[in-house]
């Protein structure tokens, strides 16, 4: 059973400033989500995203999201098909719903193994 | 000589008799119908709540059912028992009368649907992982048929669309290869499968109610793929073809469900991929009739039984309404908001009443639908798909 994970209240402007001072690609920098926000992205993926990915994530018309599938594909190329979609593909854009900051912090919630509702 | 008087005298006879009574009580519950019962899907807990639309209350629960995050249901022709088709590929025959798992297979790795045949002795399940359709003892749930979905090109594709035809005969669509396969289960020892192609990626598919057309969504292209199943001659025909008139399509965040619920007065009223619309069909010419502007992608279009209103629900985000359709105005008449993430819609076998699942309210609300005011409430846990005992008597449900 996965621990739940801590929701660190750092607020995203405070953190997008310190991404510009530092070199370092953002995917490489852990993102942080304000802990009610981050409850409803949880509830999202596992039931929006889930329509399509599985409740449990194990796939239906979609691939199956479970961080052993996830981790060998690169963060940037996953935070983009988020917001921009698959063409093509029933993975529609999810710009508009969620922000940049917020799809690299479900990327990496994926990669880690995604957290229960 | 006078006659031997009865060893039981009158004085124990009412005592004896009542007893007899209580003790029959005891052992033999009142027989019950089921025509006014169904199931409502507990998506997240792997249970169902067997439901009474008499009484607007839940019966029993009966849990074990898997993962039904995804889950659709047929009825067997007596309409006594439930076949449960979940996510993960389980099949469970349910004994609503009970409220127990009579019988429970897993069959596949990824399901999404089931279907039953017209004589009640096969049920049939589509599958997405491993692609293709099995086909079941409906009494003994015994494996008879497996017939997998694999083009000419040697690609698997996920099933979508199953319907049941005339004389145990089944339609379904390939999301991959973009076809459409009609399996001949007449003789199950030696299924006959006739292909056609249909267009890109069939998402879901319908059979209208006299069981004749066979109609599949296309998410791929503008326009749904239509086998006249009397004429199969004929192949496939596209029809509403180009409906999109070359616009950007609008983001679809959940596929439409296809059913035989979207045809009343002569007309088809579909879905539209990408367009936050319902188009209306003539199902004498096949021809565009009209087209009504909704909300937001519609998921599910669905007439009341006696065809003078069209139900519709959304995708997410906007999964917060339902509107309803006047088919003599040919338009919206009412906007409502029943709860929170309504997932699935089910009118009472006559009509009067409409039953509505709210996921994220953990209720599933009932609502009147000549007043459009909800009547009843019951708890439940993440419901998903409602489904009566009354889908058992029509073709392609």
């Amino acid at each position: 059973m996965k621990p739940a994970i801590s929701f660190p209240c750092i607020c995203l402007s405070g953190l997008g400033l310190t991404a510009a001072l530092l070199p370092l690609a953002v995917s490489a920098t852990e993102v942080a989500v304000p802990a009610p926000r981050a409850q409803e992205l949880v509830h999202m993926v596992r039931q929006d995203c889930g329509s399509c990915h599985g409740l449990t994530l194990k796939g239906g018309l979609g691939p199956a999201l479970t961080a052993e599938t996830f981790r060998q594909r690169p963060a940037e190329s996953m935070v983009a098909t988020i917001l921009h979609g698959r063409p093509g593909t029933p993975m529609p854009p999810f710009k508009g719903i969620i922000n940049e900051a917020e799809a690299q912090w479900i990327v990496q919630q994926l990669q880690a193994g995604f957290p229960n509702e | 000589m006078t006659p031997a008087t009865p060893v039981v005298s009158r004085r124990f006879l009412l005592p004896v008799l009542l007893l007899s009574l209580l003790t029959g009580c005891a052992s033999a519950p009142a027989p019950r119908g089921s025509g006014d019962l169904g199931v409502v899907i507990e998506r997240s807990i792997g249970q169902v709540q067997v439901v009474n639309t008499t009484s607007k209350t839940a019966l029993a629960k009966v849990p074990g059912l898997g993962d039904l995050s995804h889950a659709s249901v047929v009825f067997s022709r007596d309409q006594r028992y439930a076949y449960v088709f979940g996510r993960d590929g389980g099949l469970t025959k349910v004994d609503i009368l009970n409220a127990s798992i009579a019988k429970r297979i897993v069959q596949a790795g990824n399901a999404i649907g089931g279907a039953i045949s017209q004589d009640g002795k096969l049920v049939v399940a589509q599958n997405y992982e491993p692609g293709g359709i099995k086909a079941f003892d409906a009494e003994t749930l015994e494996l008879v048929a497996d017939i997998p979905s694999v083009d000419m090109n040697g690609v698997r594709s996920k099933v979508v669309g199953l319907a049941d035809l005339s004389g145990n005969r089944f339609a379904f669509s390939l999301f991959e290869a973009g076809e459409i396969w009609v399996a001949d289960l007449s003789n199950v020892k030696a299924p006959k499968v006739q292909k056609y192609s249909a267009g890109k990626q069939p998402y879901d598919a319908l059979v209208t109610p006299d069981g004749r057309y066979y109609i599949a969504g296309l998410f791929g292209e503008d326009g749904l793929a239509m086998l006249d199943t009397w004429q199969p001659e004929q192949g496939v025909q596209k029809i509403l073809a180009g409906y999109g008139k070359g616009e950007q399509p609008l983001p679809v965040y959940k596929m439409p469900h296809l059913r035989g619920w979207s045809v009343a007065g002569g007309k088809a009223y579909l879905p539209a991929i990408g367009r936050h619309e319902v188009l209306v069909v003539d199902t004498k010419t096949w021809k565009e009739t009209a087209r009504i502007p909704v909300k937001s992608q519609p998921v599910f279009v669905m007439a009341r039984p006696d065809g003078r209103e069209i139900w519709v629900n959304f995708a997410f985000p906007d999964n917060g309404w339902v509107q309803v359709i006047d088919t003599l105005e040919g338009k919206v008449t009412h906007t409502l908001q029943p709860g929170k993430a309504i997932l699935h819609m089910e009118f009472a076998p006559r009509g009067e009443a409409v039953w509505l699942s709210a996921r994220d309210d953990n209720k599933v609300t009932v609502f009147d639908t000549r007043t459009k005011a909800p009547v009843a409430e019951l708890k439940a846990e993440s419901p998903s798909g409602i489904f009566f005992t009354s889908r058992a008597a029509r073709t392609g449900f």
